[in-house]
């Protein structure tokens, strides 16, 4: 018997709960209320509210994989060069959070960040003028890097853990500084992290719903609380599935965006 | 200057630790405040902690997220690594066509993997306490094919045909040779996979129907009539089992390491 069919049971699977449940959600989207075939669900994605929802997300997402970017890498950098022990440790500080229950910790930024919170009661401490952040977008800003920033940190860190050091020495031998290092070497080489770091960041920042529900006190409408409601609350079931059948297609345009820039990288880095 | 450099390098750091960990810290203290208000502080007490084992809801969800992650987890690292294994003996195209369909739970959007599973299930099955248990399967299998295939990748194949040679059969080849090298990977897959599967909230939202819930949907069910402090409680013991867990395991993979690298040095 040829090792390959030990695939088998993974092949059904994903034909079953991968491939099929896709069809399924194209079949819905495609579907009217009275069964006819249409296009209108999907072409809702441009209707007013839609799109400002759309355009509200791409903006957050952006700024989110931004300001993730700019606190991860010195972060990831700073990780390396202490050397904290073994690199599993580095790895457990950072996935230990996630143990604590996601919602509950969403939650208690609200606290952190609301009017009568615990922000405020040590701004007030030191004299400050209280800071209105709570239900707003800088809220929902801080709540989203906060969640999504150890997905940037770990691909940046291990990316740069696994620079060969002779390179590094190689470099420096040939009279290269520490900021020739960086720029010629370092960085070049972490890019592959970054990229997927930006991918694990940039698509659940587009498409969450749960951070803008709690840390947006409702006012806040991403696409994600436009096609969860949909689902939960209008019943349209039709139009949701159109609505997530378009942000998918954006998403992977996006993605294979980022992925060609990604072979382009590559190609030219080798001259 | 150097000094102020390492200085400046590990204040950062504790800026970035505290940021990831202040809103842990916040329901570790929440748990042991004697009073129901989420923003005064009413004296210790444990009695949150008493009443946690009291509310037969709360155990319901706890049992019913337990038993979804470690069920998951282990069909989808048998599922996982039987289908690592017969991926990588594939052909070029075979292999990547499988892989790119791999990728797809992972880079999909959360919400858009839940309703495509819950627009397939009502079509198939009941929604109920099943379809999230295949849900959870369905995007835990590509983290443990991703742990395990890099393992496959670098496994040394001719020990494993040194043992065939030698008599062995491809069963008992395979328990004796091959799982040694890449059980690492494997458990590390099934690690990351309860790991997902205990923190999903979006995809088991809509693939479970009524009646079942799992702790993060009973959770976020509660946001509007406020959150039981007996949650806090609870949450800040699996947070504690876990942490131990995961330093013991720490500690001791570390000790593993040390003595490979004693003997390595003593050589």
């Amino acid at each position: 018997m040829s090792r390959k069919y030990l695939a088998t049971p993974y092949i059904i699977w994903i034909v079953g709960f991968t491939l099929l449940p896709l069809v399924s959600i194209a079949v819905s989207a495609f579907t009217g209320d009275d069964g006819s075939y249409t296009w209108d669900n999907i072409l809702a994605i441009a209707e007013p509210i839609n799109r400002q929802a759309l355009l509200f997300s791409l903006a957050i997402a952006f700024g989110c994989t931004l300001l993730c970017i700019l606190l991860a890498y010195p972060a990831a950098l700073i990780l390396k060069s202490l050397r904290l022990g073994r690199k599993g440790f580095t790895i457990f500080l950072l996935v230990l959070p996630m143990w604590m229950n996601f919602i509950l910790r969403i939650l208690a930024w609200q606290m952190i960040l609301s009017k009568n919170g615990i922000l405020n009661f040590i701004v007030g401490k030191f004299g400050g003028a209280p800071l209105a952040i709570g239900n707003t977008w800088i809220a929902l800003m801080i709540g989203m890097v906060y969640d999504f920033l150890p997905y940037m940190i770990l691909p940046i860190f291990n990316a740069i853990s696994d620079i060969d050091e002779d390179i590094i020495e190689a470099a420096r031998d040939l009279g290269a500084g520490g900021m020739a290092v960086f720029c010629k070497i370092i960085f070049p080489l972490s890019m592959p992290g970054m990229l997927s770091g930006i991918v694990m960041v940039f698509v659940p920042a587009m498409t969450s719903f749960v951070i803008a529900d709690i840390l947006g006190g409702g006012k806040l409408q991403l696409i994600g609380n436009i096609i969860e409601q949909e689902f939960m609350k209008s019943m349209d079931w039709h139009l949701g599935a159109g609505l997530s059948i378009s942000l998918m297609l954006l998403v992977l345009i996006g993605l294979a965006f980022t992925m060609r820039n990604d072979l382009e990288e590559k190609g030219t880095s080798i001259w | 200057m150097v000094r102020l450099k390492n200085a400046f390098m590990r204040c950062y750091l504790a800026f970035i630790l505290l940021f990831l960990y202040a809103p842990i810290f916040v329901l570790i203290v929440l748990s042991f405040n004697d009073s129901r208000s989420r923003v005064t502080w009413g004296g210790f007490t444990l009695k949150w902690y008493g009443r946690l084992f009291s509310s037969r809801q709360i155990l319901e969800a706890l049992e019913t997220t337990l038993l979804l992650g470690l069920a998951s987890a282990a069909a989808a690292t048998v599922i996982g690594t039987l289908g690592a294994v017969g991926i990588q003996a594939m052909r070029k195209r075979g292999y990547q066509i499988v892989m790119s369909v791999t990728n797809i739970p992972i880079l999909n959007a959360d919400i858009v993997t839940g309703i495509a599973l819950m627009l397939w299930f009502v079509r198939l099955i009941p929604l109920g306490f099943g379809s999230v248990l295949v849900a959870h399967i369905t995007f835990n299998i590509p983290y443990v094919i991703l742990s395990v295939m890099p393992k496959l990748k670098s496994l040394n194949l001719s020990i494993y045909e040194a043992a065939r040679d030698l008599g062995a059969g491809s069963v008992y080849a395979f328990f004796h040779i091959v799982l040694p090298q890449i059980g690492s990977g494997i458990l590390a897959g099934f690690f990351m996979a309860l790991t997902m599967s205990m923190d999903d909230f979006v995809i088991t939202y809509f693939t479970k129907g009524a009646g079942v819930n799992t702790l993060s949907t009973m959770i976020y069910g509660e946001i509007r009539k406020g959150i039981k402090p007996e949650m806090y409680a609870l949450s800040t013991l699996l947070f504690a089992v876990i942490f131990v867990i995961l330093l013991a395991f720490n500690a001791l993979s570390g000790k593993g390491k040390n003595t490979e690298d004693v003997i390595e040095r003593s050589r």
